[in-house]
């Protein structure tokens, strides 16, 4: 990387995190002088505008790709009309070792004065719990689930194409051609308040780009040095075009792109921020056309990718408290890049842009924003093998998704084949229409915890309040079968908590946040003149994440062979041993632990039962409709909440004691499976993957096997291997665990150090200290 | 029916021949090289492994063993070997895993079923199954047996053999085998014999056949410093290669001393020095000894670009 680059990366890198009030106030500013004058959409969008008109703009020495959400990089604002922070959290955020966020004290007493008071109960957040029954409070608290919408608005938006065929201006007059429609029947108001609403927001980013175009040509004026005046003066003419209008160059198409990626992750705080999806199809016909025509080099674009994907490192995830720091506690805001793939018309889609960007993702490797592979059975093993020579310098990406499954999933949900092949994996590992879809994850689901209850017949012995069903003393339930079925009946009842919970956050979200701006963006918001959160676009999904399948499975396990196949263990006994946390039972929890199958070993006694608990969550959620028009799916990913989970957790049957994570994604119990690579992902695609809609397998390999030029070969085809049992997504961390324990002693000499987490990767050293040591547990594939 | 003496089955075993491969070890070695890192190979019975670290001092072993065979001793079980008759109660009984039998007597239908289990793999990179050990051909009727059995499976099959095996055996495992890898160590006769306890005589001369045979055979020599990389010894190797048709493949693999502590795990003692391992330097050195003599070289563990 040039000087300039590194030089950006660095800064990008070392600005500590902070938090910015400047949105906060913007938008109290509004709502206090509008709110009860306007419609909900349109003081959305008036707000945003606001926000758009007079948020400071920051351009820094030597950019190229201009724009930041904050007043400067890595200054992260807040969504008050979300989460109004108490003083408390604000401190926390500021002191916590871990993922800190600097907030000065002005900012504090700013916030205290200006902004929280207004929003007291009227936060999202407030209204939300205000509305929850004490079933669904008693369950959260329990830690049988989380919830995702309580400090972050739902999310989990890619874009396809559109950006880089069509300006602003252009769905300005798809929306003037909709209200057009409206006006011929007067009695749709609604239509058409959130349509005009749409075209303010259109106006406020073309201004927000306006406002950056008139800084450029003002730093030229002043500018010495005469190739950054002409880069200036270059700028302010790209900003002037994009995103009004479509872009014309390599350049202006990634400024366009950033441009829409703030004015959606300034709107709201959606989670897993926004994603350009599959860069490398959509900058090709640009790319070609530069080159072709000798005014862009191969230099030229390594280099504005470089400058493009700093900008997304510089705008760190929104603050999270509480649970739902605990199930996701990273910077990493999630924008996921898509590579290879088919294309719509079901071609290969691995290009020489894919190539190019796996070789930048390998020189500038930041946080963020990460990337994977889309494998196809049409896409070239070069391809994949260029994928693991990046993987393998052990940055924790690209991860690696099959395409051909994605594809299979959406057509199972519903969609055409064409928006299929446009889509692919975002967030961590989630199968969505770009452009096209709203796929809302909606929380997460602790299965073993489910177990836990049903063994003491619907009593949680945590929090000590009875939140199931009564379904039996498990002492007096005879059969291994009859235990299964209470555990299946547990699992429903509080399934159907978490989807009437999220029926009543869906309704909340829709009257009254919508996302205004990015409804433009999205198929086929603008036609049905619907926000994307009331069920506007094409496809409306919602997602519930299972967690802990392993650590179920080996529990189950556990129990079927000793309390019912053996029987040499009672009962009463076990149960006593759990309570305990196995206090003076080492013996016993030995036994349970190497004497019984364990999932992760293609043994078909603990795979079986994987399959009937995974068929159970399927039941449970799959085809439940949502409140916007769509349908539940199921994904299997943990993010880092199986170490929440686990920590609600008591003693469980596999001999894992209280407090301990649990499995994490689809991965075994950590250490659980001893045969090798093949034998975890036969067991893992005995789950049928299809009928999911994305499944977390993380596997860890040592250094040296992927280091051999037969290694390179014979991973690759492994893959391939699972990809052919449908398997959804493999990561590799490639990493010893020598090397992450001198981590842990050293942080200060491994601050580079990137793992993977789940459907992500983190530094290191910004991990928990149980979630680092949960994956040195995890099992290293290669030894000799 | 045919059983066979196994002590390991390794899926995901990518160092022994094409693709990804399920390697099977059978018990059993006719040599006894000071360098093996399968010393649990060399004895053709079942042993008992007991791993120390892992004893609880719980004595549920002693208490479960039929013949009395265990005792407690300063807190460890302790077993005595001339009374144990390998019956594995006390595996069965060890809540901790510490004890084990090293070596399954495993029917050819039933090896079948778990080298299945990973067809799908062998089947998208070009792999399949390779008979290991031990020497493999020193079970030879239960080795014709499951080559044949592969066979029907369509399953690709490797050997890795020392080549110390009687000629018609030998055929009859080179007639099924799709690759025969073939451990070349010492080219001297008499330091062969002093070495490994056995002359190379028969194994060169079944060399011979297998170029005679013209069957595909990929030729490995473990490089184990002061003991076989001297140049006589590569290049008498190559001597011994030069002109064979049917060589696939000669890799030098370099040796490490990691198996050093399986040895007291057995009983056995390691007679070489402690942190014995070939430089990259000296592979390189051998190996361009073989390439000058026009022979498919390479260096196991090639590093990728």
């Amino acid at each position: 990387m040039n000087k300039r680059v590194a030089t950006l990366r660095s800064q990008s890198r070392e600005t500590p995190v902070s938090i910015s009030m400047e949105r906060a106030v913007l938008i109290t500013e509004f709502y206090r002088e509008n709110e009860g004058r306007l419609s909900t959409p349109r003081l959305r969008a008036g707000a945003f505008a606001h926000l758009c008109e007079h948020k400071s703009i920051h351009m820094g020495e030597g950019e190229l790709i201009v724009g930041e959400r904050g007043p400067s990089p890595r200054a992260v604002p807040t969504f008050p009309e979300l989460t109004g922070h108490s003083e408390e959290d604000l401190r926390i955020l500021r002191e916590r070792e871990k993922i800190p966020y600097a907030v000065s004290d002005e900012d504090i007493q700013l916030h205290l004065c200006e902004v929280l008071p207004y929003w007291q109960g009227r936060s999202l957040r407030d209204q939300i719990f205000e509305e929850l029954p004490e079933s669904w409070k008693d369950t959260f608290a329990a830690g049988v689930f989380t919830e995702f919408m309580e400090q972050r608005a739902p999310g989990h938006t890619s874009l396809d194409g559109k950006p880089y065929e069509k300006g602003l201006l252009d769905f300005k007059a798809e929306i003037a051609a909709a209200l057009d429609m409206l006006d011929r029947n007067p009695d749709d108001e609604p239509r058409r308040e959130q349509l005009l609403a749409m075209d303010t927001t259109c106006d406020g980013v073309i201004r927000f780009a306006e406002r950056h175009a008139d800084l450029a040509d003002a730093q030229a004026e002043t500018e010495q040095d005469p190739t950054r005046r002409d880069e200036l003066k270059k700028i302010a003419a790209i900003c002037r075009r994009v995103p009004a209008q479509a872009p014309q160059s390599f350049h202006e198409a990634l400024q366009m792109y950033w441009f829409l990626h703030l004015g959606t992750v300034s709107e709201l705080n959606g989670w897993d921020s926004m994603n350009p999806g599959h860069l490398d199809r959509h900058l090709l016909p640009f790319y070609e056309r530069e080159f072709a025509s000798g005014t862009l080099t191969q230099d030229d674009a390594r280099e504005l990718l470089q400058c493009f994907f700093i900008k997304f490192n510089n705008q760190p995830a929104p603050p999270k408290v509480g649970v739902t720091a605990a199930e996701s506690g990273t910077y990493n805001d999630f924008t996921n890049i898509n590579l290879g793939g088919i294309l719509r018309d079901g071609s290969n889609g691995v290009n020489e842009l894919s190539y190019l960007i796996l070789e930048v993702f390998d020189d500038i490797h930041l946080l963020q924003p990460q990337c994977n592979i889309q494998l196809s059975r049409k896409n070239p093993d070069s391809f994949l093998k260029a994928a693991l020579r990046v993987l393998r310098k052990g940055y924790g990406y690209p991860s690696m998704f099959n395409a051909d499954g994605v594809v299979a999933q959406m057509l199972r949900c519903g969609k055409t084949l064409a928006d299929a092949r446009d889509g692919g994996s975002s967030g961590c590992v989630e199968t969505g229409a770009f452009g096209k879809e709203a796929y809302i994850l909606t929380g997460y689901f602790n299965t073993p915890k489910v177990l836990e209850i049903t063994l003491n017949n619907g009593f949680d012995p945590r929090t000590k309040k009875q939140l199931g069903p009564q379904t039996g003393d498990p002492r007096e339930l005879g059969s291994y079968e009859n235990l299964f079925a209470a555990f299946q009946i547990q699992l429903r009842h509080f399934m159907d908590i978490k989807l009437k919970g999220n029926a009543i956050i869906e309704k909340i979200y829709a009257e009254k946040m919508p996302a205004v701006f990015l409804s433009v963006l999205i198929d086929d918001c603008i036609e049905k003149g619907m926000d994307y959160n009331a069920g506007g676009a094409r496809y409306n999904t919602s997602f519930v994440q299972g967690v802990g399948i392993g650590s179920i499975t080996d529990s189950l396990a556990a129990v079927k062979t000793h309390v019912y196949d053996r029987a040499d263990l009672s009962m009463d006994d076990l149960l006593a041993a759990l309570a305990s946390n196995f206090e003076d039972q080492g013996e016993l929890r030995r036994s349970l632990a190497e004497r019984s199958p364990r999932y992760g070993n293609d043994e078909d006694a603990a795979d079986e039962i994987m399959r009937a608990v995974f068929d159970t969550l399927f039941e449970a959620v799959d085809g439940q409709p949502n409140l916007r028009g769509g349908r539940y799916h199921l994904d299997m990913l943990p993010t880092t909440c199986h170490i929440y989970f686990g920590s609600v957790l008591g003693a469980t049957a596999e001999g894992r004691r209280a407090g301990l994570p649990v499995s994490e994604g689809i991965s075994p119990v950590q250490g659980a499976d001893h045969k090798g690579p093949t034998a975890v992902l036969k067991s893992a695609s005995k789950m049928d993957h299809l009928r999911t809609c994305g499944t977390l397998l993380n596997m860890k390999f040592l250094p040296s096997l992927l280091a051999e030029k037969a290694g390179i070969e014979k991973v690759a085809m492994l893959v391939r291997g699972y990809f052919r049992l449908d398997g959804h997504h493999i990561q590799l961390n490639v990493v010893d665990a020598q090397t992450l324990r001198a981590a842990q002693a050293n942080p200060q000499e491994h601050r580079d150090l990137i793992v993977r987490v789940a459907g992500y990767s983190d530094y290191f050293c910004d991990l928990s200290r149980e979630l680092q040591d949960e994956i040195i547990r995890r099992r290293a594939h290669g030894e000799a | 029916m045919t059983r066979g003496l196994i002590f390991d089955l390794k899926r995901f075993s990518v160092h022994d021949g094409p693709g990804i491969r399920s390697t099977i070890f059978l018990k059993g070695c006719p040599f006894q090289c000071p360098w093996c890192h399968n010393p649990e190979s060399r004895s053709a019975k079942a042993q008992l492994l007991f791993r120390a670290e892992l004893c609880l001092g719980c004595a549920k072993c002693v208490q479960a063993c039929p013949e009395n065979a265990i005792a407690m001793v300063d807190g460890k079980s302790l077993t005595n070997d001339a009374g144990c008759r390998l019956r594995g109660d006390c595996v069965e009984a060890c809540p901790s895993g510490a004890r084990e039998i090293l070596g399954r007597h495993i029917s050819v239908e039933n090896l079948l079923e778990e080298l299945e289990r990973d067809r799908v793999f062998y089947e998208e990179s070009g792999g399949g199954v390779t008979f290991s050990g031990g020497e493999p051909l020193a079970q030879s009727e239960f080795l014709v047996a499951a080559l044949d059995a592969c066979g029907e499976a369509g399953l690709h099959r490797a050997v890795d053999t020392t080549g110390h095996a009687p000629a018609e055996v030998f055929r009859a495992v080179a007639e099924r085998a799709d690759l025969i890898l073939f451990d070349l160590k010492l080219m001297d006769p008499d330091g062969h014999r002093m070495l490994t306890g056995a002359d190379n005589a028969l194994l060169l001369s079944n060399l011979k056949m297998l170029a005679e045979m013209n069957r595909d055979v990929e030729v490995r020599v473990p490089v184990i410093p002061s003991i076989n990389d001297h140049e006589a010894n590569i290049r008498a190797t190559g001597d011994a290669l030069a002109h064979m048709k049917n060589l696939v493949g000669l890799t030098l693999l370099p040796f490490h001393s990691g198996a050093r502590d399986k040895y007291p795990r057995f009983g056995m003692n390691w007679k070489l020095p402690d942190n014995l391992q070939a430089s990259s330097e000296k592979l390189e050195e051998l190996a361009s000894i073989l390439r000058e003599a026009d022979l498919p070289v390479s260096i196991g563990g090639e590093k990728d670009e």
